[in-house]
């Protein structure tokens, strides 16, 4: 089990440093000039846009370039953005809220959807199961900024149920709205997932065998019906942790939440590319921890993978 | 046992019926031993294709989906048709938010211009990048699966690793970091953005096709082939890839509604389509300022691209079920 983990976490390091090293390749030296962003239209003096290129190492070449980015991210020192910030710091103020914001999203989307997808599973071709499946491609379909401002527009501004916008406290009450628009769409993959499973696993011998001893329904399928038809899910849900990232980037534009995805969104908009990578440099990072995490969840899903 | 005295089901099992247990034994007075040894030999045998069209004819979620999918090609290819104002000629700033009047069925924009105009003119950009992205990734996506199938040994570790890279980054996310690059700022148009698309696209088509050749690889018909001396690319693309396309053009039919969703996502941030170019995206994002007073701009180009959306998403799920003989006997 030990020798497994290590081998994952190892596996994990080409992923992530082949991932840094794709943005930073197309981010740093594609042909254009650096410097553009910073100095506008009017342009810099040369002195000015030496000294700029000298912070951001552009003068050395591409490998050395990388090294030095990776070298900073280990030591937490990300550079600072145009203004003079340090980007570590920017990052650090803006994540709890977005780390709010998505696991929020995440439990909703996992224990609605499995809840949902497990009913309609048991109840196949049942009206409540054929209802279940068109709302959830309605759901899948429409993309996440309708949703997020027809959503807006009707509970927060005629219903006036929540504030439309998050202020910059970020109370749990204030993210619901968003949580649920951000989560909305996953969760119609988990509970089709979950159904599917669940059909899969109801037919399946050690159900039978479960039934035939004797086990109570409740039994049956709460541990041998359920506990199968996570695994997935769970694949689902790691994988599904870059979504919600990228997906934060239209909810926190929507309800003026003050997160990752904001903060990333302005900085493309401004240019800053040394913020932008950093930011996507971390978010990938998260989404290889969470898929590790998944692998670990398998083990106590499914006892019968093996870890040799 | 069978118990052929009692044919029919004991009321224990009829109570529990909601909860499948399967029959284990037939009743043999359901089952004449006539049926179970002799096969119709002059009915004509059926592909999976065939099969499947049978099948697809059946669905009434595939024949609602076909049908929008054809009106909304048709509405791409023939915008005249379906609205008499064309999109931007006739803007006026006195109707700036004006609702429907006669005429303009839809109402206006901020920006004066007719809504149900705007709408049938920007379905062709959102068409155009979803198909040719949807193309581009099954090419790119297809082969690189194949080979890294086929073949296996280092060639399938290396490309799956490179998959795994693009992988790493989310669909939206890679879009964003790749417009950073000066060459895609400056150069924003319909191709640029299929190219974004399927740079950060290919990876799930090549997984699916990548598990779809290793099942058909070791099929008897391909070593048939092979020791009939056909070249093992040669029985990759003529036997192997063709038996193996089901799935790949389940995912591709519903890849093409979320690349529209992309397309429109990048557009509504305003790094995707130029704001010159018509689609639904732009039109979302010009609505989102005067959402409060206008609701209805940022309601029809939203439905429209939903509906899209939809009608393909749809068509994937009919094709999924008509293709996948063994989910449907379930």
């Amino acid at each position: 089990m030990a020798w497994y983990l290590v081998r994952r976490f190892l596996q994990l390091i080409p992923v992530f440093l082949g991932a840094t090293l794709l943005i930073y390749f197309l981010v740093f030296s594609l042909p254009g000039d650096a410097t553009a962003a910073i100095c506008g239209e009017k342009g810099c003096t040369p002195a000015v846009e030496a000294s700029i290129r000298a912070q951001y190492n552009l003068d050395e070449p591409f490998w050395v370039q990388y090294f030095l980015y990776l070298k900073g991210l280990l030591t937490f020192d990300l550079g600072t953005n145009f203004a003079g910030r340090p980007i570590a710091e920017i990052i650090a103020n803006v994540f709890p809220t977005t780390a709010k914001l998505a696991v929020m999203a995440l439990v909703f989307e996992a224990v609605a959807g499995v809840v949902v997808g497990l009913f309609a599973g048991l109840k196949k071709g049942k009206l409540f199961d054929s209802t279940v499946l068109v709302v959830s491609l309605v759901v899948i379909a429409v993309p996440i900024f309708v949703l997020g401002f027809l959503m807006q527009f009707l509970i927060g501004v005629k219903l006036e149920w929540t504030n439309p916008t998050v202020s910059g406290d970020a109370t749990f009450t204030e993210l619901i709205l968003p949580a649920l628009v951000l989560g909305l769409v996953s969760f119609a993959y988990v509970l089709r997932l979950t159904r599917t499973a669940v059909i899969e696993n109801a037919s399946a011998d050690y159900v039978r065998t479960a039934t035939a001893k004797g086990l109570s329904r409740r039994r049956v399928i709460g541990v041998h019906v359920m506990r199968n038809s996570m695994i997935p899910v769970a694949t689902f849900l790691g994988a599904d942790l870059g979504a919600l990232m990228g997906g934060a980037i239209v909810t926190e534009g929507i309800f003026n939440v003050n997160g990752v995805g904001n903060t990333l969104y302005r900085a493309v908009l401004n240019g800053e590319a040394p913020v932008v990578v950093s930011i996507v440099t971390v978010l990938i990072l998260i989404f290889c921890l969470a898929n590790l995490l998944v692998d670990l969840l398998y083990a106590w899903l499914d006892p019968r993978i093996r870890y040799a | 046992m069978p118990e052929i005295e009692n044919p029919t089901p004991s009321p224990r099992r009829a109570k529990t019926s909601a909860y499948p247990v399967e029959h284990f034994v037939a009743d043999v007075s359901e089952t004449p031993v006539a049926a179970t040894d002799s096969k119709i030999s002059d009915d004509a045998p059926t592909s999976l294709w065939r099969e499947a069209w049978r099948n697809l004819r059946k669905q009434p979620l595939f024949i609602i989906s076909a049908i929008l999918i054809i009106a909304v090609i048709f509405v791409a290819l023939f915008p005249g048709l379906f609205t008499n104002e064309a999109p931007n000629d006739n803007c006026m700033l006195s109707n700036s938010d004006g609702g429907p009047a006669p005429g303009h069925l839809l109402g206006f924009t901020q920006q004066g211009c007719d809504i149900l105009a705007r709408v049938v003119y920007g379905t062709q950009s959102s068409l155009t990048v979803g198909l040719f992205a949807t193309i581009g990734v099954v090419i790119v996506g297809g082969l690189i699966g194949a080979v890294s199938g086929y073949f296996g040994g280092w060639v399938d570790a290396i490309l799956a690793r490179l998959g795994d890279i693009f992988f790493a980054l989310p669909l939206i996310l890679g879009a964003i970091v790749i417009v950073q690059v000066p060459f895609f700022r400056e150069n924003r148009n319909v191709w640029t953005l299929v190219l974004i698309l399927m740079t950060f696209g290919w990876p799930q088509i090549a997984r699916i096709t990548r598990a779809a050749v290793i099942e058909v690889r070791n099929a008897d018909f391909v070593t048939a082939a092979r020791s009939l001396g056909v070249s093992p690319f040669g029985a990759l693309v003529r036997h192997v890839i063709p038996n193996a396309l089901a799935p790949v053009i389940v995912i591709a039919t519903i890849s093409l509604g979320i690349f529209i969703v992309a397309e429109s996502t990048l557009s509504y941030l305003g790094i995707g389509l130029p704001p010159d170019v018509m689609s639904w995206g732009n039109d979302i994002f010009a609505a989102k300022s005067s959402l409060r007073t206008n609701p209805m701009a940022l309601f029809w180009p939203g439905l429209a691209l939903s509906l899209t959306v939809l009608s393909f998403i749809m068509l994937g799920d009919a094709l999924q079920d008509a293709l996948d003989p063994k989910a449907r006997k379930r």
